[in-house]
């Protein structure tokens, strides 16, 4: 969920501007099923950000996804210890994956707070959509007049 | 929209600009006075919610209850009458190991009957407006009758795989993933319906799974041992006839691990032939990978080696839940489409009779949007799939049928779409789902499960897999026939 700072902006965002479009970033099967986003520019977002910096952010999240999922000495080790402790051990540790989803929480308000909100644009936290897409929240541009 | 004229706080307006299925009277002015509901509560799919959302199970729970209540009973039995008589004269390690086994049993089959096994949550309105407006462009203009089943392709690692288009979640299917329809959710990495554990069996629970099945082969199989060697023990001493009476219990636990142990060991051997593989039931079922399909067909899931699929499958990160459900239903969040909402043609017939179960109630309840989409699946859909579970989530291959598609274990009157049961996917079962309500008659006599593994011809033997499918076909027509 939003965290307090995202929500008060969230929300005042909307009392300000109206959202003009949504644009969902799609996900990226090409490398099986991990979790890989698009890093195709969208046309819409394209009078707004730069498609480096978009792009940028993307792999970033698509890096931090692949190290949650990734397959190594410390998942195997973290595995078999929670099997021998029949996942107990889990009631009062963190998963692997759940420390990174907690880094992309963290990381996608920082791109929001110093990238998009400035250009009037919401990234959201693909894990609040299912992990299926990162939804764009394009809002009018009140600068134009409109 | 109509709403609109409503007086309403300058949010809901802006809001509902955007909403773009907001033909429901759902968003008054009242919904913030409403105590705050958990998502469980407004959860889409058929699934039973227990202890405010913690636990998850399939809608029909009696088989589960029933293989607790065998396991249970027999290992009951065992520790009462035979362990003490063992204990005594070959070694207390037998009942400490038994009660290891018993306890791992029960904890795996808890935790797979009760987590999340990688449920896909549906696709908010926008999401679903946006894939529908690019599958338009794509298409070209829509005739209004069927349209043609939605499929994107993707190659990965070589092999080119179609991800279809589910209607129900509104959302294209992540490679593996299945709808299955006795849950009614789109699942990760879906590997079967398994009533006997009362859940699904897919990317978050099948490890443990197979550690549930793999230790209830031990158990069974060191339960039968056991038993067997406390009555030749006995019947030396006392003469076989004494023994019966002094332990009749032994008789009991004897035959159900006997009829056990072949369908477990045997689903055991298989489900390891599948972790090896990196193959998912359903795609073994279907032969998706199978050489036989062309020369070029291989895995492209699979890492190569028997050691590093194995330790992906069991020792691998574990994902967490998808569908949050304890979390509070957020009254601005955009919620899941409700399945009353459709465009498609399938999405219409079934919204008509949606419609007419969902209208009284939206106007009883003015609460939030997603109440609607929890409250109609619910009903209209509960009906036509309550009969078919009994054989029809049996999980051993061997009563698969390649050329019932994905119809294990259902009856095979060919007539009856019955197919359509569980580990569907492709657009075509969704289109049948609803107005094919299975024709076999309600509930067969599920009293004799380990009867019915009689029909499941011994091992599953890789060699011998399509003589065994026949030989399964035999089998079930016979249970038919009862």
């Amino acid at each position: 969920m939003h965290s307090t700072a995202q929500t008060h902006s969230l929300q005042d965002m909307r009392q300000q501007a109206a959202i003009a479009a949504k644009v969902f970033i799609q996900r990226d099967y090409t490398n099986g099923t991990v979790c890989q986003f698009q890093t195709k520019f969208p046309s819409e977002l394209e009078t707004r950000i730069d498609k480096q910096q978009f792009e940028e952010t993307v792999r970033t999240l698509n890096n931090l996804y692949a190290e949650a999922e990734k397959l190594g000495g410390s998942s195997y080790l973290e595995g078999c210890l929670a099997c021998l402790t029949a996942y107990t051990i889990f009631l009062c540790m963190e998963t692997h994956y759940e420390k990174v989803l907690k880094k992309i929480a963290k990381f996608i308000q920082e791109q929001n707070d110093k990238i998009y909100a400035p250009r009037g644009l919401l990234l959201t936290d693909p894990i609040e959509r299912g992990l299926r897409v990162v939804e764009v929240t394009i809002f009018e541009d009140r600068s134009l007049g409109r | 929209m109509l709403q609109l004229g409503v007086a309403e706080p300058m949010r809901e307006c802006e809001y509902s600009q955007i909403s773009t299925r907001s033909s429901t009277p759902m968003e008054t002015p009242y919904k913030k006075r409403t105590p705050k509901k958990r998502k469980w509560q407004a959860f889409p799919g058929r699934n039973k919610f227990y202890c405010n959302g913690r636990i998850m199970m399939a809608r029909q729970t009696g088989v589960f209850y029933l293989t607790l209540v065998l396991i249970l009973i027999t290992s009951g039995l065992f520790f009462t009458f035979d362990c003490p008589f063992l204990s005594v004269q070959l070694t207390p390690a037998i009942p400490v190991i038994g009660g290891v086994l018993f306890v791992f049993v029960l904890g795996t089959l808890f935790r797979t009957s009760f987590s999340d096994p990688g449920v896909l949550p549906r696709a908010t309105p926008d999401e679903a407006a946006d894939l529908e407006r690019q599958i338009d462009v794509a298409n070209g203009s829509s005739s209004g009758y069927r349209p043609p089943p939605r499929t994107k392709e993707v190659v990965i690692n070589g092999q080119t795989v179609k991800l279809k288009y589910c209607f129900t979640c509104k959302i294209f299917r992540p490679p593996r993933a299945s709808h299955c329809s006795l849950c009614d959710n789109c699942v990760e990495r879906f590997d079967h319906h398994c009533p006997w554990v009362g859940n699904c069996v897919g990317k978050r629970n099948y490890r443990f799974f197979y550690m549930f099945i793999l230790s209830l082969s031990f158990l069974t199989i060191f339960i039968f041992a056991f038993v067997i060697t406390h009555v030749i023990l006995r019947s030396h001493r006392q003469g076989f006839l004494n023994t019966l009476k002094d332990t009749p219990a032994s008789v009991l636990e004897v035959v159900v691990c006997f009829f056990s142990v072949w369908s477990i060991v045997g689903l055991s051997g298989f489900h390891t032939y599948l972790i090896s593989s990196n193959q998912t039931t359903n795609e073994d079922i279907k032969g998706s990978w199978s050489s036989k399909r062309g020369k070029d067909n291989y895995n492209p899931y699979s890492h190569g080696n028997i050691f590093t699929n194995c330790c992906a499958a069991l020792c691998g990160p574990l994902p967490p839940s998808l569908i949050d459900r304890r979390g509070f239903v957020q009254s601005d969040t955009p919620q899941p489409t409700p399945p009353t909402n459709g465009i498609t043609m399938y999405g219409s017939t079934q919204s008509q009779s949606h419609m007419a179960a969902a209208t009284p109630l939206m106007q009883s309840e003015p609460v939030i949007l997603t109440d609607e989409a929890s409250l109609p699946g619910r009903t209209s859909l509960g009906g036509p799939c309550s009969g078919a579970l009994p054989l029809g989530g049996q999980p051993t291959p061997p009563t698969s049928t390649p050329n019932l598609s994905c119809d294990n274990g259902m009856l095979p009157t060919r007539n009856d779409h019955s197919e359509a049961h569980h580990h569907m996917d492709g657009v075509h079962h969704h289109f049948l789902t609803p107005e094919e309500a299975p024709s076999p008659p309600g509930m067969l006599p599920c009293g004799s499960p380990l009867g019915h593994s009689h029909t499941i011809q011994g091992f599953y033997n890789p060699a011998s897999q399509d003589s065994l499918h026949e030989d399964s076909v035999r089998g079930l027509v016979k249970l038919s026939s009862v």
